[in-house]
């Protein structure tokens, strides 16, 4: 059903983006109205090895209250700062995991360890933004989180759901600033059952009898009004559509794990954030540019190596899983996989066996499309002293971000036109060439 | 005993009546006994200048603009703008019951009399004063302090007053509420103390819409004239406020202490203000004292011009001067660097003595407010930017949720409403809220509405729960059983969403679909829709 016909814009299903060099490929072998010519450029655009490896999709796994890097990517047994941790060999030789994370552990040759990020902000909100969007938090305006950027700046392929999606969000939800709200991640849970109000309230009849009334309104509020009102302004009857296409969708199966095999699920974990990650993969499945799955309770002012061990543990299974099953989905090369914190914690273990905020190097680990394998760079200080900018393989936030946009092929250093008239670039950073896969 | 089981049933029977009187009976309309309102002579004369200076923009640019909206429209705007939610049916009867030349001039004494007017002012202005995270815990009540200015709007106390307090407040935040200014920036984690960076940031925007916090870290590099030196001398004037046990308190004499951008060591700097500086009263008080004087100084126009700036925002959904915390310091209407009507609401804001109720009023009055955001002729952007046609914007979220509550109840919810009712109106709300997702500090974001909000209104609970069959509480019930036919079901559904009656064309199409039952049990589920339709359209979502 399609009641607004042509009110589809550039994002929308059915449009240009359908026409992509595969669909044409796929259209039928002969192509013969296309000259020989334009059809060998088709194929060999398709098949160029840089295009295949391109990936097209970030899962952030997101640990939201900053985890202990000493407890997870970068133990230092036996020493003062290490505290309980014990530590584990891994794939990549002469690479120590702590022990709370054995699975993560036997697929680390897979993935890049960045273990001296460094940024300038040790509160959560601040970092949390920091972190997600690259930039510092600025009074004047609010930047885009890096999904936000990536659906604004990579076409739509035919996905009749959000391409930004945040599971557990915490209270500092993605946003799109900006670039409009129409880029702030979609906000779900628990991916079981059906997402709250997706389904219709009423049958078939009476929701095609309320559009009909809903017609009839819309074009009274059309009449005598800026002829550019919908397209310009409101997008009020192309958001029904929306959400009405998604409503209708067969994509939104996504959304919810249950048809998955109970075997699977106990790979990931079967608690929220197993599950989460598990719906994260099928949602990049099914052509969600970003999905950001959140797993809280990191913040460890006090008890710190118990409570970091139970959240590595779910860490561990889930990060180790979703690598392994997009493998097996043929989806790695696609898909970049991103997991850190908004800061690490404090070296040194205060008076109540806890850890407090230390922005001043923490770990961030990527794998996958774009990636280079088994990678790793720097360590938290032996004494627990700060990393600074002189430090070998310090990295700053914007660093990663850049990383990113370079992986997925995108202009990082182009400039947006902000609505405070200043331009601002989609990154500040520089790549971190070490983990650049060759193109 | 059977003296008590009589008197057992009347008590009864009486208590059951008067439930029964206040569940189900119609609106009341209160008889027409005032005098008409009449403006005073110098709220006109500042009326006809702010509308000629409109007129002159539209000549100048060749706009022809849209007639004067009818009462209704004009009605549920200042509704909107004031409490947050849309008129009642109640409300809208008792309107049209007044005279027609001082309906609207009624309608705003009326809502400005009204506490949802001081709560939902309130609610806004303190976003701009202590913004919208939750704060430090303990030491910020944010509550209290919305209270607090909710009590100082209801009573109209002068704004320059008002300013001065949350600026130069001493003592406790539970006692002394205006302080909650101050502690909302308290460092916990650090220092333990205001932050005097943040408070000189959240001052110029707030009270002189100047964004000095872009010059924090370096000068202005964007071609303006301020320097990094002035925000911190700004910020100096904060550096003796402390927070202790018994609350905010100042320090005589504690320096401020910075390193600038490429300078080898701190230096302290001194308090200066970064322009106006003749106004700055002379050694007197402390250094806040000091400050809250010059910014309030009648004669520091960036003061008023703030509050003027943000109040239309709020009554009309878009600034005159965009973003509403960001008006050139030097100008004037004839250079262009103001907008029509900015200055001459300024001029008389001050000489009124900062009455923020006149204000309202006149801004209220004017014929950029009342102006149709429809036309015969044709409406281009052109028209909405220069206020030649009432620009369409989207309600907020807390507009929108206080609409459909208010849609789906005949009678005014507001302080007389039942405490029952305002508690499940409050859980609702927040509930709505989260889901809708709040605007944040952004106040004034020209987005357009979201997928997850489309779903929420379309199959969400509050709808379903506010339009179902339910005859106590929701008006689509009582419509359906009490409209003595289905043309005045049609036009009281369409009074009570949109605030408007049915065109003809709507009227039919509603009309023929009531009609169209044949079980007389379906109507209530008719209006249902019918409700679900009207909340559910552009014109429900927008401020037009």
């Amino acid at each position: 059903m399609n009641r607004f016909p042509n009110m589809l814009g550039p994002e929308g299903c059915g449009t240009a983006a359908h026409f992509s060099r595969r669909t044409l490929l796929q259209a039928g072998a002969g192509l013969a109205w296309l000259t020989p010519l334009s059809r060998l450029l088709a194929a060999s655009s398709e098949q160029s090895p840089a295009a295949r490896r391109r990936p097209k999709s970030v899962i952030v796994l997101w640990m939201q209250g900053g985890p202990s890097q000493l407890e997870t990517w970068d133990p230092h047994a036996g020493k003062l700062i290490g505290g309980d941790v014990k530590a584990i060999d891994t794939s990549v030789s002469g690479v120590q995991l702590a022990d709370t994370m054995p699975f993560t552990a036997e697929i680390m040759d897979q993935v890049s360890l960045l273990r001296c990020v460094t940024s300038k902000e040790g509160d959560h909100e601040r970092a949390t933004y920091n972190m997600q969007t690259g930039y510092r938090p600025d009074p004047t305006l609010v930047h885009p989180a890096i999904g936000a950027v990536m659906c604004h700046e990579l076409s739509v392929d035919g996905v009749e759901i959000p391409r930004h999606i945040s599971i557990f969000p915490s209270e500092f939800s993605p946003k799109g600033g900006f670039l409009g709200n129409k880029y702030d991640a979609f906000r779900m849970y628990d991916p079981i059952g059906p997402l709250p109000d997706l389904p219709k309230r009423v049958g078939e009849d009476r929701f095609e009898a309320r559009m009909a009334d809903l017609d009839i309104l819309e074009s009274s509020f059309a009449r005598g009004r800026r002829a550019d009102m919908e397209a310009n302004k409101t997008l009020h009857r192309k958001t029904v559509e929306r959400a009405t296409t998604m409503m209708t969708s067969d994509q939104i199966g996504a959304f919810n794990i249950d048809e998955v095999p109970q075997a699977i699920k106990d790979r990931f974990g079967d608690n929220g954030f197993g599950r989460g990650c598990l719906c994260a993969t099928q949602l990049i499945e099914t052509g969600v540019r970003c999905v950001q799955v959140t797993l809280s309770g990191w913040d460890t002012h006090a008890n710190n190596h118990q409570l970091q061990s139970a959240r590595a543990a779910q860490l561990d299974a889930a990060f180790s899983a979703t690598i392994k099953y997009l493998q097996e989905k043929e989806m790695f090369e696609d898909t970049l996989v991103l997991c850190g914190g908004e800061f690490g914690r404090t070296p040194k273990i205060n008076p109540a066996a806890g850890r407090d905020h230390w922005p001043h190097g923490f770990s961030v680990a990527l794998a996958g499309g774009g990636i280079r394998r088994g990678v790793v760079l720097g360590e938290t200080d032996p004494e627990g002293g700060k990393i600074t900018a002189d430090t070998k393989h310090a990295v700053r936030v914007e660093d990663i971000h850049a990383t990113i946009h370079s992986a997925l092929g995108i202009d990082f250093t182009k400039d947006y036109q902000t609505p405070i008239g200043r331009p601002m670039a989609i990154c500040q950073g520089e790549p971190i060439s070490q983990i650049i896969a060759d193109a | 005993m059977w003296l008590k089981n009589i008197a057992f049933i009347a008590l009864a029977t009486i208590l059951f009546a008067s439930l029964a009187n206040w569940l189900l009976a119609p609106p009341r309309v209160e008889a027409i006994d005032t005098p008409l309102i009449v403006a005073d002579a110098s709220m006109l004369k500042a009326k006809q200048i702010i509308d000629a200076q409109f007129a002159e923009i539209w000549e100048r640019d060749d706009l022809k603009p849209a007639p004067k909206a009818d009462d209704l429209t004009i009605a549920r705007r200042i509704s909107l703008g004031l409490t947050g939610s849309i008129p009642s049916l109640e409300e809208i009867r008792l309107l049209e019951n007044r005279p027609q030349e001082d309906r609207l001039a009624w309608w705003v004494d009326h809502l400005l009399e009204d506490r949802r007017y001081g709560d939902y002012m309130a609610e806004r202005l303190s976003r701009a004063y202590v913004g919208t995270e939750n704060g430090p815990f303990l030491i910020f009540r944010k509550r209290r302090f919305v209270t607090w200015l909710s009590d100082q709007l209801m009573a109209n106390r002068p704004y320059d007053q008002l300013t001065k307090e949350l600026i130069a407040e001493s003592g406790l935040w539970t006692d002394h509420p205006a302080v909650n200014f101050i502690t909302a920036t308290v460092d916990q984690d650090g220092t333990k103390e205001p932050d005097v960076a943040m408070l000189a940031g959240r001052l110029a925007r707030a009270f002189l819409a100047t964004r000095i916090d872009c010059v924090q870290c370096h000068d202005d590099n964007l071609g303006g004239d301020l320097k990094q030196s002035d925000f911190h001398e700004l910020a100096s004037f904060f550096s003796e406020a402390q927070n202790s046990f018994v609350g905010i308190t100042d320090k005589k004499g504690r320096p401020y202490e910075f390193k600038y951008l490429n300078a080898e060591e701190e230096t302290t700097v001194p308090a200066q203000v970064p322009f106006n500086q003749q106004l700055l009263a002379e050694q007197s008080g402390t250094l806040r004292e000091r400050l809250a004087g010059w910014v309030t100084h009648p004669e520091n126009r960036p003061f008023a011009r703030a509050l003027v700036n943000r109040v239309w925002a709020v009554m009309t959904g878009r600034p005159l001067v965009e973003p509403v915390d960001s008006i050139p310091l030097e100008g004037s209407f004839e250079q262009g660097t103001y907008p029509p009507g900015l200055e001459p609401l300024v001029d008389e804001f001050i000489a009124s003595g900062f009455d923020l109720k006149e204000l309202i009023r006149l801004i209220a009055s004017t014929e950029a407010f009342q102006l149709d955001s429809r036309a015969e002729h044709e409406i281009t952007s052109r028209h909405e930017q220069t206020w030649a046609a009432f620009p369409v914007t989207m309600l907020r979220p807390e507009q929108v949720i206080g609409s459909i509550n208010q849609a789906t109840f005949l009678q005014t919810l507001n302080a007389d409403s039942h405490i029952l009712t305002r508690l499940i109106t409050f859980g609702e709300t927040n509930d709505f809220l989260k889901r809708y997702g709040d605007a944040g500090e952004d106040e004034f974001s020209m987005d357009g509405g979201t997928i997850p909000q489309r779903l929420l209104m379309m199959n969400g609970n509050l709808v379903k729960e506010r339009t179902k069959q339910n005859f106590l509480r929701n008006s689509a019930s009582r419509v359906a059983a009490l409209a003595p036919s289905d043309e005045v079901a049609v036009e009281t559904a369409f009074l009570c969403v949109l605030t408007r009656r049915p065109t003809e064309i709507e009227q039919q199409h509603f009309v023929a679909r009531l009609k169209d039952t044949e079980i007389e049990a379906n109507r209530m589920q008719d209006l249902e829709d019918i409700y679900w339709s009207l909340m559910n359209c552009t014109e429900f979502a927008w401020n037009h």
